[in-house]
């Protein structure tokens, strides 16, 4: 399968302390991708190398065959890299439906208008009613961000990535600190992702990851450890002894 | 619907967006209304009142970088003075035609706002802060020193502006001053209001909201901030130049950080983000000002204050902050 998003000897350090050493990752056509490790194993660094928060030190990023790794967030998002963030990062005042037009606008080159009436833009509210529609959203659409409960907050977050229509989506523990009531609305959101998106998932609840994953990458001390199916995963003793310690195995 | 529920539900904050009714309410033209009638019936206010019609302008200009796209700063003072002394200097050595210094002046306002903005934008916080005002402070210090072209200390004088179409001098009572003013305020209004209701001034929103989303979906964060601050100086520098041909004199107070801490001042009373809060704060301010001053001339400051630490205290949107909080509270009693 030819990659989409591809890293090749990706290296970040700050000052003596190596955070991501020598990744070599990649991810195909509509995979469905998960990227584990405990915690400080360099998920969020490499998450965020990936999306141009933060520089690396050496290697590279490959988006859809084109080198990535000097391009800033806005030219990787233009080529189809959308993410969530691990903490809700939203538009808290403004409406649910807003959230989402915003990257509607930017998708489709609307944000920047400085002569039209953005309710006049019936194209990015419709498209945007539509994904809140299909995420079960549309009865807030009107409602402040800040006045929803955070499980719902969670959707808009995956809302506002998806109106960017990415070919790559990074969800960042998407369902972090959701009560398990509502979790299973993340979860159904999440298996029913458009299959022509690659999703990379960084999570540490191993039941989602083991229902949602095809293929799993293990993380320890900023390098992979392994990379493997669920299967393999499950079973693999280095992966066991990472995550429980060398007395539990 | 009770009266005051009525009118309430057409006060909503201004705050733009993709759902928002950019279409103008009635009661927007309210504040035109007034000052017109103040035109016709208070004759002895018209150069108070050209004074704050010109301030209204200013504080608008800073409300769009502040209140829109959450730039802080408190050197604003910098984009007006250089209108102020632009459209100074070329009334008095080149023409004196109002037009075309308004014209003069803002296109240095908006070419010195988009020089500084580039540099200085990259900063957030406290730095930025800091930036803004040692750029003002170089500004005052050159116009202070640019005696030649300035003044210096003394001020600008010596101007006298051409009548305004070949016809209207600015006379003594403040006539055509006080129209003149009163017409680039609505034409600022006007320019502001179509900014914050358009998808720029939507995702000026989203900056001020969360900048770290807005790069996230791809958003030219930096770009647009450094369009929305020159458009800001630009109408700063109208404004400045509007004092200029107005008292046809130029002081060094223009450039001056105290009256860069009186419009944040003047804006915070108001309510900042809400598009009139430039305009009730101002005339609020200034009001309070001139009739504090009558009764207490060494002490009229500790009244403006007061005012503001009630402001902050009890109504953290200023004064149009607590007509949102009737409004949100007699829509939650009309819902049960």
């Amino acid at each position: 399968m030819t990659p989409v998003l591809e890293t090749r000897a990706l290296c970040k350090s700050f000052g003596a302390l190596t955070v991501a050493d020598t990744i070599d990752f990649h991810l195909g056509a509509g995979a469905r991708h998960a990227l584990i490790g405990p915690n400080g194993a360099g998920k969020t660094t490499f998450v965020n190398m990936l999306t141009g928060r933060i520089p690396p030190s050496s290697g590279s990023i490959m988006l859809g065959g084109a080198d990535i790794t000097a391009a800033s967030q806005s030219e990787r998002v233009k080529r189809g890299l959308g993410r969530t963030f691990q903490i809700n990062t939203l538009f808290r005042n403004l409406t649910v439906v807003d959230n989402v037009a915003l990257s509607v606008a930017e998708r489709t080159d609307v944000g920047g208008g400085l002569f039209g009436v953005a309710s006049k833009q019936k194209a990015v509210v419709a498209e945007s009613m539509d994904l809140l529609g299909s995420l079960g959203l549309a009865d807030d659409a009107r409602a402040t961000v800040i006045g929803l409960p955070y499980g719902k907050q969670r959707l808009v977050e995956i809302a506002i990535a998806l109106g960017l229509k990415p070919k790559v989506l990074l969800l960042d523990e998407p369902a972090a600190g959701v009560p398990s009531l509502e979790s299973h609305r993340i979860l159904e959101v999440i298996a029913a992702l458009p299959s022509d998106i690659a999703v990379l998932i960084i999570e540490h609840d191993m039941d989602l990851v083991f229902r949602f994953a095809k293929r799993i990458t293990v993380l320890a001390q900023g390098a992979v450890l392994m990379e493997g199916t669920p299967a393999e995963i499950r079973t693999d003793l280095r992966v066991r002894q990472v995550y429980l310690g060398e007395d539990h195995v | 619907m009770t009266i005051a529920a009525r009118l309430l539900s057409r006060l909503a904050p201004h705050a733009g967006g993709y759902i928002a009714d950019a279409r103008i309410r009635p009661i927007e033209y309210l504040p035109w209304v007034v000052a017109i009638i103040i035109y016709v019936a208070a004759p002895e206010y018209l150069p108070l009142g050209s004074y704050i019609l010109i301030l209204m302008l200013f504080a608008l200009s800073l409300d769009l970088i502040l209140g829109y796209g959450g730039i802080i700063t408190l050197g604003h003072t910098a984009y007006f003075g250089i209108g102020a002394y632009s459209a100074g200097i070329l009334a008095k050595f080149v023409t004196a035609e109002p037009f075309t210094g308004l014209v003069v002046a803002a296109v240095c306002a908006g070419v010195f706002g988009l020089i500084t903005g580039a540099v200085i934008l990259r900063t957030t916080g406290l730095t930025l802060l800091m930036l803004t005002l040692a750029i003002t402070s170089i500004c005052y210090e050159v116009a202070n020193k640019a005696n030649d072209w300035t003044g210096g200390a003394d001020g600008l004088s010596g101007i006298t502006m051409n009548p305004v179409f070949g016809q209207f001098r600015f006379d003594m009572f403040g006539n055509t001053a006080y129209l003149y003013s009163l017409v680039f305020l609505i034409l600022g209004w006007w320019i502001v209001r179509r900014i914050v209701y358009s998808p720029f001034g939507a995702s000026l929103a989203g900056i001020r909201e969360n900048p770290v989303r807005m790069h996230a979906i791809g958003a030219p964060v930096y770009g647009r901030l450094v369009v929305v601050y020159t458009i800001s100086a630009m109408i700063a520098g109208v404004a400045g130049a509007l004092l200029t041909h107005t008292t046809q004199f130029v002081g060094l107070k223009v450039l001056g950080f105290e009256l860069s801490g009186d419009l944040v001042v003047m804006l915070i009373l108001g309510g900042v983000g809400r598009l009139y809060g430039a305009i009730v704060g101002p005339l609020i301010y200034l009001v309070a000002q001139d009739l504090l001053a009558k009764q207490y001339p060494e002490y009229w400051y500790f009244w403006i204050g007061a005012l503001l630490v009630v402001i902050v205290l009890f109504a953290r949107g200023g004064l149009l902050g607590i007509v949102d909080a009737l409004r949100a509270r007699f829509e939650k009693a009309r819902g049960r």
